[in-house]
């Protein structure tokens, strides 16, 4: 094992740590938010995708860049749109009646 | 591609740092529904920023990846925009495959680049290059035999064969062998990471197979995890901290999660996972056969007579209530009740539903308050002042047997004690059992009354009957 990789790995440690403490204070009210507010976020990965497909010497067919980019594009967007409608939802009693006009 | 630590920071680093940030703070504001919102942007506005500089780093194949971007913009948007409420955690399971077979794809590519410019990958590169790919592998076919059952494309049973086992664990055996091949870098490493990548597509279709619908929570959130984990492996292949940051946040929600559901029915992930629950032969005693049930069916007009005299009542939705989309009558029945004064309180168990929270958002989206839900541990005390318990689609989280009968298959999972209400009021399609065919001893008790029919209907014609009254 290589330093960087022992230093990537610290890394990766402590965002578990900080993620189990940050995640444990969520209400189980909104425990369907969460997993698609975490759901968007693994899109990160649509980094990883740009990186590899939009490399000059990307090594495979642009069939499947596309196909890859596709993908995650598809996780973070679809994510972050699902997770917006469900919070839209939640009110408190304050402000609760008149259903929104927008239901499909 | 790995850097050397004392290269000078480049302000993409910068980027990636801020949008670590912005997750991390993204997911702590979901700590109260009031500022959740506010939340998710920061989460969006941190991804915006990682994904520009991404492009900003002198990309080629344009064409390629703006067209893909909008693409999957233009589906991503319109499909999470168009999806039913009800629909939402098979939705929720496609993003999800999504992600896992991009994180497999991006450990392929980084390995195949490698192997291009004929020189051999570091081992740390090709152990998480197969780490990825095999995760993002198994959570691509896993999510998508979840959404095919959610979907009841294929049936929510759980699908069971003699050997499973042992055929899970050979197909895990070649995993395991090709990767130490890969790393070991032995003659025609590429064609083993492939039949890794393979191997791994099947497993994640084996395992999700003899799980059934009632284990969904679990298993979503179990997927979740290992895209979350596929993500952060292929930031150790790519040497990216964002990647590693977010996927690790991401794991460890969705293994938080997946262990609290197991939690909520009792049972370790392991039995959820390899226990095929459905096949378990219910041991009730001197069973032969169902049994005879004496139970007491009533209309909807004298449904809505116990509940109009109530002064408490409290509600529990099961997944019946979503496939009958019963929510926003269930909202208009509160409605009626509260106007005449009757405290209406929703009680929710962590596993109903098929993923975790589904009722909450359900009832949320028919604007009920998130105030008035309450989980298994505060409502349950409160069964016993309540007046009446409607209880909607729900089954196996109400059955008292998990309560008494040790031979019960669901002995020791928590349940709502509905049971101790004044009166029961079940709302059923029929007297068919529940998911794991266990009889519920509720039913046959002298205060229980079943109103049979689709919920929504059902519900429709107490709110009908309130009205009249």
């Amino acid at each position: 094992m290589t330093a960087h990789l022992l230093t990537e790995l610290t890394v990766f440690i402590l965002a578990v740590f900080v993620g189990l403490e940050v995640i444990s204070k969520v209400p189980t009210t909104l425990h369907t938010p969460l997993m698609s507010a975490t759901n968007a976020i693994h899109g990160i990965v649509l980094v990883g995708a740009i990186l590899v497909a939009g490399a000059a010497d990307a090594p495979f067919a642009p069939v499947i860049g596309f196909v890859l980019v596709l993908l995650a594009s598809l996780n973070v967007f679809g994510g972050y749109t699902v997770t917006e409608r469900m919070l839209q939802m939640f009110r408190p009693r304050a402000q609760a009646p008149k259903p929104p006009a927008d239901q499909p | 591609m790995p850097v050397a630590d004392t290269a000078p920071a480049s302000l993409v680093d910068v980027a990636y740092l801020v949008t670590a940030i912005c997750f991390i703070f993204g997911l702590r504001y979901l700590s109260s529904p009031k500022t959740a919102r506010l939340g998710n942007r920061i989460s969006a506005v941190g991804m915006l920023i990682a994904v520009v500089a991404t492009l900003a780093q002198g990309i080629v194949n344009w064409w390629v990846i703006g067209s893909a971007l909008a693409a999957g913009a233009a589906i991503g948007i319109v499909s999470a925009q168009r999806v039913k409420m009800t629909a939402m955690p098979q939705m929720v399971a496609i993003f999800n495959g999504a992600g896992g077979g991009a994180a497999a794809l991006v450990a392929a590519g980084e390995l195949l680049k490698v192997y291009g410019t004929n020189t051999t990958p570091t081992y740390d590169v090709s152990f998480t290059s197969v780490l990825s790919a095999v995760i993002g592998a198994i959570s691509f076919a896993g999510s998508i035999i979840a959404f095919l059952k959610l979907q009841e494309v294929m049936t929510g049973r759980p699908i069971t064969y003699p050997g499973q086992q042992v055929v899970n664990a050979a197909i895990a055996l070649i995993i395991l062998v090709c990767w130490g091949l890969v790393v070991a870098n032995a003659p025609n490493a590429l064609a083993y990471f492939w039949v890794a990548l393979a191997a791994s597509f099947a497993l994640g279709i084996l395992f999700v197979l003899p799980i059934g619908g009632a284990d969904m929570p679990v298993v979503i959130s179990l997927l979740n995890s290992f895209t979350g984990l596929a993500a952060a492996s292929t930031g150790f292949v790519l040497g990216n901290n964002v990647l590693i940051i977010s996927g690790a946040l991401v794991g460890a929600s969705g293994t938080l999660l997946t262990v609290l559901m197991g939690k909520a029915m009792n049972r370790s992930v392991t039995n959820v996972l390899f226990g095929a629950f459905g096949a378990v032969k219910p041991s009730a005693p001197g069973a032969a056969g169902a049994k005879a049930h004496n139970v007491r069916s009533v209309s909807a007009d004298d449904v809505a007579a116990m509940l109009a005299y109530a002064n408490e009542v409290i509600v529990v939705p099961g997944y019946g209530m979503a496939v009958a989309q019963a929510q926003h009558s269930i909202r208009e029945l509160a409605d009626q009740l509260e106007k005449k004064g009757i405290e209406v309180k929703y009680a929710i168990h962590p596993v109903a539903g098929r993923m975790p929270g589904h009722m909450n958002v359900l009832l949320a989206e028919a604007n009920v308050p998130y105030t008035s839900l309450y989980d298994m541990d505060d409502i349950n005390p409160e069964f016993e002042r309540a007046d009446v318990a409607l209880v909607v689609g729900a089954n196996d989280v109400t059955n008292p047997a998990a309560r008494e009968d040790k031979g019960s298959p669901i002995y020791g999972m928590p349940i709502l004690n509905v049971d101790k209400a004044h009166n029961v009021v079940v709302l059923k399609r029929s007297m068919a059992s529940g998911f794991a065919g266990i009889d519920n001893p509720l039913y046959d008790d002298p205060k229980t009354v079943m109103l049979f029919g689709d919920a929504k209907k059902s519900i429709d014609g107490v709110v009908a009957g309130v009205k009249a009254l």
